[in-house]
């Protein structure tokens, strides 16, 4: 017998929650999850041969310097260590996108890894989101430090997480989270979020 | 909260790293031919000096690259970090 199998988000269960604490705000803060992200982690080589074939295949350089992302295509590429990146595309993609990076690194020491069940993907943004995430992470973000390309892997309430600055001029961040501690940091930003409610006319 | 300047990401908090030792402990050419006394000696033996210490540190919930870095023991200073392979520099 084959059960029909039904994909949950990590976060499905808070919807409402996020939405109501993105009204309580009057968009000084704004919650959601963008779930189903795609996701591949690309280890290889920066200087080898195997890096200009991944640019060639995604259209994006993988980029170099330290706490970057490039973006382009609809694609994404975050610097996670010096032979480490992560390519976040649309949901739905990740085999196609697996299959074109392993196609592009081809038989070089590389490795390419499907993990879009590893982390799901939270919205911070709003003209607030600076001062909520500034709760939880000692990081300056700050445009002029932390602006539009720039990610970083750190602490935020003490989770593990990748942090993207989106590439727009209103202040926003990408907020990927290991689902078995996406429940734990969605309470902790609507708990944090609070602070940014309209108090009741 | 101590402020570590990892080489690839930047100063982070403490809470991001992993304590790793001493550093430039070398593993023994030909640890067969040791004694017990020099084997336990390589194995348990660390200095614990009072001042400058080049010891490892793990960016665990960052980069998660292993690198060195000297630190003050005494004032929990930072004097330098650099990276792995890289020779100890000299520090005031």
């Amino acid at each position: 017998m084959v059960e029909h199998v039904e994909k949950h988000s990590p976060l499905g269960g808070f919807a409402a929650r996020l939405a109501a604490a993105t009204r309580a705000s009057g968009g000084a803060v704004r919650l959601a999850e963008l779930p189903f992200l795609t996701q591949v982690n690309v280890r290889l080589d920066a200087k080898g041969p195997a890096a200009d074939a991944v640019r060639l295949a995604l259209g994006i350089p993988l980029p170099v310097a330290p706490n970057t992302m490039v973006r382009g295509g609809g694609l994404a590429a975050l610097w996670l260590g010096p032979d480490e990146w992560l390519v976040v595309g649309p949901p739905g993609t990740a085999s196609g996108l697996e299959a074109r990076l392993r196609g592009a690194v081809g038989g070089t020491h590389a490795a390419v890894t499907d993990v879009s069940a590893q982390r799901t993907a939270l919205l911070v943004a709003g003209p607030r989101s600076r001062d909520l995430l500034a709760h939880g992470t000692s990081l300056d973000l700050h445009p002029r430090s932390f602006g539009p390309g720039r990610c970083a892997q750190t602490l935020l309430a003490r989770a593990q997480v990748v942090l993207a600055a989106r590439d727009e001029r209103r202040p926003g961040f990408w907020l990927l989270v290991r689902s078995s501690f996406a429940g734990y940091l969605a309470e902790w930003l609507l708990d944090a979020a609070v602070e940014y409610a309209e108090p009741p006319s | 909260m101590l402020l570590i300047p990892c080489p690839w990401c930047g100063p982070r908090d403490e809470a991001e790293f992993g304590y790793g030792g001493q550093a430039h402990v070398p593993y023994p050419q030909d640890p067969a031919a040791l004694s017990d006394r020099e084997w336990a000696r390589y194995l348990f033996f660390r200095d614990n000096p009072k001042g400058p210490h080049a010891e490892r540190w793990c960016h665990s919930a960052g980069c998660r690259r292993w690198f060195n870095a000297v630190r003050n023991t005494a004032t929990n200073e930072v004097l330098a970090v650099y990276r792995v392979g890289e020779p100890r520099p000299v520090t005031g």
